[in-house]
């Protein structure tokens, strides 16, 4: 998947690791200031009140 | 065949690192947003008791309005270091609590006769109470209004059941009764990475002295 993923990607071999890096820093951020404070009051652990 | 296995795990790979860094988002993002909220509520503290606060009788009730996640008072509890300090901020719902460690809304304020209960989480959002299990009998839990220091001695841990809601009573374990002594009472998760029981400690009032919060 990945391999295939790099294959795809335009431009020489900087070019393309700079992109990675760029595409893997998105991803980061959108699953650290999105998805993850979305999914955290979800999971039930750290609980701390009594009753209910 | 051998593409989809390749697929497979690589995709294994990456859920592997999406969980590695939820946990280092857990613990240190979470951590940064209830840093900021602190330095709110440590600000708020210092600002003036809004005009009209009627002082308050002994029983019970706010020396003034706390509003939810208002700030209520300052936590400084000596076992758990030099530079153990939180803004404690006004209700235990889940909002409040990643502020930091929250104020039971209807229990007692600070020094008051009645249970003044807090709770706080113990893994994420800081951790304010990841540590209160190393409390032991007669140390301190200094709570600082905008005037007074009130402190408080730990009179005892136990573990208890998350449905054990007399612990927040103003005589624990005794609802309906009515309280005759000034009582502090934390709660948090237990085990640690648990939301199994609670982690419950107790503590009264000792003494109080004038004492205006300071900064930091």
């Amino acid at each position: 998947m990945y391999g295939w993923i790099w294959r795809m990607l335009p431009g020489n071999l900087a070019t393309r690791v700079f992109t990675t890096l760029v595409l893997v820093g998105l991803v980061a951020a959108v699953l650290w200031y999105v998805v993850f404070p979305w999914i955290e009051p979800r999971i039930s652990f750290d609980l701390t009140t009594v009753g209910r | 065949m051998r593409a989809a296995l390749r697929a497979l795990g690589d995709l294994s790979l990456t859920a592997g690192l999406v969980v590695l860094l939820f946990c280092a988002y857990l613990l240190w993002g979470t951590g940064s947003y209830t840093a900021a909220q602190q330095e709110l509520l440590r600000e708020e503290l210092l600002v003036e008791a809004p005009p009209g606060g009627k002082p308050g009788d002994r029983r019970g009730r706010a020396a003034w309005p706390v509003r939810l996640g208002g700030a209520v008072a300052l936590l400084a509890i000596p076992r758990l270091g030099d530079d153990y300090r939180y803004a404690i901020v006004e209700g235990v719902d889940q909002d409040r609590l990643r502020m930091g460690p929250g104020h039971y809304p209807g229990t007692a304020m600070p020094g008051k006769i009645g249970n003044f209960v807090l709770s706080g989480h113990r893994t994420t959002y800081a951790a304010p109470f990841n540590r209160i299990d190393e409390l032991r009998r007669g140390d301190r839990i200094l709570v600082d209004t905008r005037e007074t220091r009130y402190t408080y001695r730990v009179t005892g841990k136990r573990v208890v059941e998350p449905t054990e809601i007399g612990v927040i009573a103003p005589v624990p374990d005794r609802p309906g009764h009515e309280p005759d002594r000034a009582l502090i009472t934390l709660s948090t998760c237990h085990p640690e990475y648990s939301a199994a029981q609670r982690l419950i400690v107790s503590g009264e009032l000792e003494g109080r002295e004038k004492h205006p919060v300071r900064p930091g």
